[in-house]
């Protein structure tokens, strides 16, 4: 039996809303996952940081500034200087759908906005960390 | 034609299911258990002594005699993105459309106490509100607007009494004698541990900074609100109107207890404590919280605290519909919601209103939003009658029963966080947070499940998407400002800004020393938020949440 999916349930920047991370916290934990809180007002690199030592299978990032334009191409870099490509980097927020597909030229998965459920994400990451799990087994 | 049938008989079926709608509101205590009330559910009301005429004790009906036919509510809408000067500009169009007052937004760096050009803010400058960290900022900010002429709403906490010296420093260099200046700062720290999570220092130094303001204010400026206890940010981090309610109070009392233990007399500042809440879409619960919330504090005030001044007594409250109830899906939908909300608010005696706008689930709010939003106020004022009529649901048996219940239920969480040693025990156990994360949590399931129907996201869905234009903000606005920070450093005599944080940190160190006079002086003396906020540090440290329950 594979291992329990990992994920780092991560608020980057300086904004504190937190509602949203911590439901999704608890909603992927009620699935059977195992979820890392990261906190809040976290840098690139202190989320970069945790990803490595939890060794996690996704970060949910959760940012609600405005500067994910800016942080989250920064978390990609780092994570591939990390060799950590295979990390699957999702999350959500106020994310303008033009912005979304920038990010996901950059590597990032997919931008879940308001109303998104917590099923259709579970569904998401499980659908996508077994697809990237088969990958690395295969290389 | 067959179609049709089938939807409605679907509806129609639904709403059968549902004998009690209100079990669609999991989150609310307040589900009744009929449909019908009588004043057999009243037989404890004591008319006279439990709601009292307008503008008496205990104020359930509202604090003015006159309401809204003597002064309507404030038309407040809160703004601010970009650069001061785009600010500067979007206030004046507001004044020109009939705004009453200002409402400004901060840029995340300000309210978290960094400078445009720290590395912490990359990405962040005038974002989610206008970048101020400079006397140059703040003097942009407000050019050509006399300050003695307007109220103005500040929304910032960890970082208010330097945001507060910026403005009466501005005040000072127009010629306005502080004691004519007329706002409100939000400065309330405490909702800030609870939901908002903009904390930079631990709760004690915090409360400090607090009670330094207000004591600042009782001598120097008399008509400047110096806390705005907001339940708002509560709220619309998941909490039920109930919990809205009752930790937005035991915030207030414990102002009140540290003001007084501070020395003042509970009649010097507390008529200068207002408070902020939400306007969720529960309609008739949102019109008792109101006027629960104005028993409760009246009564408190006065048998508890010991307040003698009936402007102590009485709660004065802005009001912000709730951005949460806002969906990105059929955005349009939004202008209905924020109707009904922006109703209660009237219907339940708020002295002054912000409507969202329609974008607001998809981005910072565009003119044509705004605008709208303005309207809608301005058409519950000018063409439905409301403000001839004081309290026009008082008396009826459901909204008397349900703020009697408000109440009841209030009363029993204060209970619950004076067994934790009050509300700063409680924040540091992570208690309030804990139950907030929890009701949001179920709120969520309940709207996965379909037990709980948000029209356009889990039922009466549409593929198309409606593109509405959204407000971006200009790229350029980060590096315009960088340069204008660091311009403002070079010019300035770095030896006097020296010696001035040198001032604020001997004096962090001693209570007995009100920090006020000497971050003002500081400010003038142009030393920057950020540097403030840093020299503050080195004696104050700095709060990490306690790991949250759910």
């Amino acid at each position: 039996m594979s291992r329990k999916i990992r994920v780092l349930v991560a608020k980057v920047g300086l904004d504190g809303h937190d509602r949203g991370a911590k439901v999704i916290a608890a909603g992927l934990r009620d699935a059977g996952m195992e979820v890392i809180y990261s906190g809040l007002h976290n840098t690139p690199d202190a989320i970069v940081a945790a990803a490595v030592q939890e060794d996690v299978d996704v970060i949910g990032i959760s940012i609600l500034s405005g500067a994910h334009m800016t942080l989250i191409p920064e978390i990609m870099t780092m994570l591939k200087d990390n060799k950590l490509s295979h990390v699957l980097v999702t999350g959500g927020g106020i994310i303008p759908d033009e912005d979304a597909s920038e990010l996901c030229k950059c590597g990032v998965g997919k931008l879940f906005g308001p109303g998104a459920t917590i099923n259709e994400i579970v569904g998401y990451i499980i659908a996508e960390v077994e697809q990237r799990r088969k990958k690395v087994q295969k290389s | 034609m067959g179609q049709k049938q089938a939807e409605k008989k679907e509806i129609k079926t639904k709403s059968n299911s549902n004998q009690d709608q209100y079990s669609r509101f999991p989150l609310t205590i307040t589900a009744p258990e009929k449909s019908i009330f009588t004043p057999d559910d009243l037989t404890n009301l004591n008319p006279e002594k439990d709601l009292g005429k307008p503008g008496e004790f205990p104020y359930t009906t509202g604090i003015h005699k006159d309401m809204y036919m003597g002064k309507v509510w404030t038309m407040r809408m809160f703004s601010g993105f970009g650069t001061a000067k785009q600010t500067n500009e979007r206030f004046k169009f507001l004044l020109k459309q009939g705004q009453t007052g200002l409402s400004i937004a901060f840029d995340m760096p300000a309210l978290m106490g960094y400078d445009s050009d720290h590395p912490r803010s990359k990405g962040e400058v005038g974002k989610e509100g206008v970048a101020v960290c400079t006397l140059d900022d703040a003097l942009v900010l407000f050019n050509g607007i006399p300050l003695d002429q307007v109220s103005t709403s500040m929304t910032i906490n960890s970082t208010a009494i330097i945001m507060l010296c910026l403005y009466a420093a501005v005040a000072k260099q127009q010629g306005v004698p502080l004691g004519k200046l007329r706002g409100t700062i939000q400065n309330d720290i405490l909702k800030e541990y609870i939901a908002q999570k903009e904390f930079i220092f631990p709760p004690v130094p915090s409360m400090r900074l607090i009670t330094d303001m207000m004591k600042f204010c009782k001598d120097h400026m008399q008509q400047w609100n110096t806390i705005s206890i907001s339940g708002y940010h509560i709220r619309e981090a998941g909490s039920t109107a109930v919990q809205e309610l009752a930790y937005t109070l035991m915030d207030g009392f414990t102002y009140v207890e540290f003001g007084i233990k501070a020395g003042m007399n509970v009649d010097d500042f507390a008529p200068r404590l207002s408070f902020f809440f939400n306007s969720h879409l529960n309609f008739f619960e949102e019109i008792a919280k109101f006027r629960a919330a104005r028993r409760i504090w009246a009564k408190r005030l006065r048998y508890k605290y010991g307040a003698k001044s009936q402007k102590s007594w009485t709660l004065r409250f802005h009001t912000q519909t709730a951005g949460c109830s806002l969906t990105a899906q059929q955005p349009m939908n939004n202008l209905m919601r924020t109707s009904v909300e922006a109703l209660a608010a009237v219907l339940g005696g708020t002295q002054s209103l912000h409507t969202n706008s329609l974008d607001e689930a998809l981005a910072l709010p565009s003119e044509f939003a705004v605008t709208l939003a303005l309207r809608t106020q301005q058409i519950l004022e000018e063409e439905s009658g409301l403000t001839k009529f004081i309290d026009p649901c008082g008396g009826a048996h459901y909204i008397e029963y349900l703020t009697n219940k408000m109440e009841e239920e209030a009363e029993k969480i204060f209970n619950e966080i004076e067994t934790r040693g009050g509300m700063i025990s409680a924040i540091e156990e992570g208690y309030p947070q804990s139950e907030i994360a929890r009701a949001s949590y179920e709120f969520q399931k309940a709207v996965d499940d379909k037990r709980y129907i948000v029209v356009g996201v889990n039922e009466f869905t549409e593929q198309d998407k409606l593109d509405i234009p959204i407000l971006r903000i200009d790229k350029n606005v980060e590096p315009e400002q960088i340069k204008r920070v660091k311009e403002f450093k070079n010019k300035r005599d770095n030896l006097l800004v020296r010696s001035k944080l040198d001032n604020i940190r001997e004096a962090a160190k001693n209570e007995s020393i009100n920090l006020m006079p000497l971050i003002l002086d500081a400010v003038e003396s142009h030393v920057t938020l950020g540097e403030i906020i840093e020299e503050l540090k080195k004696v104050f440290g700095t709060w990490k949440e306690p790991s949250i329950n759910l």
